[in-house]
């Protein structure tokens, strides 16, 4: 094998391959073959490091240097200046928006210094592709000391003491869970990955598959051990391919190496694991809908007595876990439970990983221990609001979620008080909305979600979240009346009590929790038939100020309707009948002279 | 549009009885049969989902039921450019909506719909996860970053010719 004196680690997640990060390795790779370099220095295709707003990023080891929206074109100067000469190229540095300095390591930027990395420890490290660099950072370690050293009985309980929840949603203890299905006498049982990351704006699931796939392999053998199943399956959305390819590979690969098939590692325990693929259904990621989709129906849930720890997948004990607990399981038995015991709050324990997006300067994924404050997570890590704007607020918990205020920033966030502030922790999508967003054309936005993703097995939630959107509609029309508010909370309340599954018992979360913080929006939309946030269509016009127009016509230029009209040099006007107020005339006027009134 | 007959092949119906073969014909590897189906038609009509129940052995109501249920299988064919507009949360907040509206304007279909010369499709999507890059737009493999509404006749005009 080669030694390589430096490596240069390109980010192969989605976002950075959506800009071009597989022609920034080719050129990489013919640069420094040009050059003679291609034995010194090694170029890798990893997983994300979880600063996609500043993408493609280019890391080089061993000076650990970050280099931040890096274009084919800039390689050839990297390797010029940084790899031959060993001088940095500064103008591709991150640059601290605060002291306006280049910052080269990111251990000093402000993203990474409050993070600790624990289920996304390898994603940005490591080749995913291979198998042999997840073994040199002490992958398949843990399996190998389980079955050596641990019966099942002792590795559940360090789960247990771990104080591990399940990552996917509910936080349920994933240690008692285990326990739960071990204790069931079966023939066959069987281990399942819930791969389906269905909250939009979350993607901590999907880049830990991509970024470390064997690190959930690894883990599902353990549960496999503990549970007494020797069948595992990933269930994963057919809308990740880059996921799915890393994944057989990194099957294929563990077989290979006997860490997954007959008598791994000569123990007499028999695993391995098989591919099943999602079609597009958020309902999928509820535990029994999952197992029928995993059957080949309709993804629709069943009630709950049996768990699926009794029966589940094809009549038989399942153990259900998402993607990112898996992740921190293989951590937990090296280091142990009470080092995982030590990070976080007192009733949820360790890390949990983040999907920072929306309004937020740095768009990324992000891992911070249980109970960082959400003042932390935004201003610190995420760098504050896009624009200088001022925040408004921060939904978690995606669809079943709700938005966390101002009034929240300093809270710690934990499972149990982002329920208590009326939110829930959910897969981990955390979406920031600043004073231009509308709270009722939000609470719109995901009924328009729940609506389109209900299975329709139950009334409240196919017949009611229907009748809540409508509701909806008509306030964010400005046709809503008081009563209409009542019947709106009501409704919601219904909607919660009665529901089979979980996505109709938190499908109105949106609407209550928009309702209890941001009532004054919804008053303005009813009685004023006013948006404050100049959202809603419906309720306002776009007016020109004769005062402040010079008459450039850049407006009635690029006015796709051709509603705007007047002379050159005169102020012009804007025909209110044909405007279709996309907004397109504000953002080339250069003088604020277009308003919405 | 789905009420289009469409007449199978002899080389299209052994095709499909080839891929429910490659899943033993077990009715459990549904969801997996209309996927590969899918890739290789481009779409899943009643008549392909008919030969599919046949060699299952399950009701053709029970296929059109798993077709119809999940929003990854499509009964209608897709244009030749299929143009899918990300949906997700972060991106409208980032306007995307705005983004779609032009998409509406300029081809002139509704969502789900495609163009009568059968170049374009549109439809919308939940997350890429490329958040970092909202909004985004997806013009068959390739992602498009930042789309602002302004810049959506140039994507098109790219794909016009």
């Amino acid at each position: 094998m080669a030694k390589y004196k430096m490596h240069v680690l390109v980010c192969g997640g989605t976002g950075c391959k959506a800009s071009a990060s597989d022609s920034i390795i080719e050129k990489f790779k013919s640069e420094l073959t040009a050059k003679g370099l291609d034995n010194e220095v090694q170029v890798i295709l990893t997983g994300c490091f979880g600063f996609c707003e500043k993408g493609p990023i280019v890391k080089v080891l061993p000076d650990n240097t970050f280099y931040t929206q890096v274009k084919p074109e800039d390689v050839a100067e990297i390797v010029a200046e940084h790899l031959v000469k060993g001088r940095k190229v500064n103008r591709l540095l991150y640059v601290d928006p605060k002291s306006n300095e280049h910052v080269s390591d990111s251990k000093h930027m402000g993203f990474y210094r409050k993070q600790i990395r624990i289920a996304l420890r390898n994603c940005g490290f490591i080749n995913p592709e291979n198998i042999d660099e997840y073994i040199a950072r002490d992958g398949y370690y843990a399996i190998g000391k389980v079955l050596k050293e641990y019966t099942p009985a002792q590795t559940i309980d360090i789960i247990k003491k771990s104080g591990l929840r399940g990552r996917g949603g509910g936080g349920f203890p994933t240690g008692l869970k285990w326990e739960i299905a071990s204790k069931n006498a079966a023939d066959q049982k069987y281990v399942v990955c819930n791969a389906d990351e269905g909250d939009p704006g979350a993607f901590m699931d999907r880049s830990v598959l991509e970024g470390d796939p064997h690190s959930v392999l690894e883990a599902m053998a353990i549960c496999g051990y503990c549970i007494g199943a020797t069948k595992g399956v990933i269930y994963i959305r057919a809308e990740y391919p880059l996921a799915i390819t890393r994944l057989k590979i990194a099957i294929d690969q563990a077989r290979e190496y006997g860490l997954l098939g007959k008598d791994i590692m000569g123990s007499g325990f028999d695993f391995d694991i098989t591919l099943r693929y999602g079609a597009g259904a958020f309902v999928c990621g509820e535990e029994t809908s999952l197992i029928h989709s995993m059957e080949g129906l309709r993804g629709e849930p069943t009630n709950k007595p049996p768990f699926p720890a009794e029966s589940g997948y094809l009549g038989k004990p399942t153990n259900v876990n998402n993607v990112e607990t898996f992740a921190s399981v293989p951590v937990i038995i090296l280091k142990g439970a009470e080092w995982f015991a030590s990070i976080g709050t007192e009733k949820s324990k360790g890390t949990k990983v983040f999907a920072l997006a929306g309004k937020i300067n740095n768009v990324g994924l992000i891992e911070v221990p249980m109970g960082t404050t959400l003042r932390e997570v935004i201003f610190e890590i995420g760098g504050g609001i896009k624009n200088g704007k001022k925040f408004k607020a921060a939904q978690t918990g995606g669809p079943s979620g709700g938005c966390l205020t101002e009034k929240h920033l300093d809270t710690p966030i934990d499972f149990d008080n982002l329920i208590a502030a009326g939110s829930m922790m959910g897969s981990g999508g955390m979406i920031v909305m600043d004073e231009d967003d509308c709270m009722v054309s939000i609470a719109k936005f995901f009924l328009d979600f729940t609506v389109e993703e209900s299975c329709g097995k139950c009334a409240p939630c196919r017949i009611g979240n229907k009748r809540l959107y409508e509701i909806l509609e008509r306030i964010t029309n400005g046709e809503g009346t008081m009563e209409e508010l009542e019947r709106l909370r009501n409704l919601s309340l219904v909607i919660k009590d009665t529901s089979l599954c979980g996505l109709g018992q938190t499908s109105p979360n949106p609407v209550l929790s928009t309702m209890d913080n941001f009532y004054h929006e919804y008053l303005a939309h009813v009685n004023d038939k006013k948006c404050p946030a100049g959202q809603c269509k419906s309720l306002m016009q776009y007016v020109i100020e004769p005062e402040a127009c010079v008459g450039c016509t850049a407006c009635a230029r690029n006015c796709p309707v051709n509603a705007i009209t007047g002379e050159r040099k005169k102020p012009h006007v804007i025909d209110t009948a044909i405007c279709i107020k996309c907004g397109a005339c504000i953002e080339k006027c250069k003088f604020n002279a277009i308003s919405i009134k | 549009m789905s009420h289009i007959k469409v007449e199978l092949k002899k080389e299209q119906v052994a095709k499909i009885k080839d891929i429910c073969k490659s899943f033993n014909n077990e009715a459990g590897e549904l969801i997996n049969v209309l996927h590969k189906t899918q890739e290789s038609f481009g779409y899943l009509p009643a008549e392909v989902q008919e030969v599919i129940a046949r060699e299952l052995n399950v009701s053709v109501a029970k296929v059109y039921g798993v077709v119809t249920f999940y929003s990854f299988f499509t009964m209608i064919p897709k244009g030749k450019h299929p143009i899918s507009i990300c949906t997700g949360t972060a991106c409208y907040v980032r306007g995307a909506e705005k983004v779609l509206d032009e998409f509406k304007r300029i081809l002139d279909v509704k969502v789900g719909e495609t163009t009568p010369d059968g170049k374009f499709s549109l439809s919308c999507l939940r997350c890429v996860g490329a958040c970092g890059l909202a909004p985004v737009v997806m013009v068959g493999e390739k992602v498009y970053g930042r789309v602002s509404p302004d810049g959506v006749k140039d994507i098109i005009k790219e794909y016009e010719q």
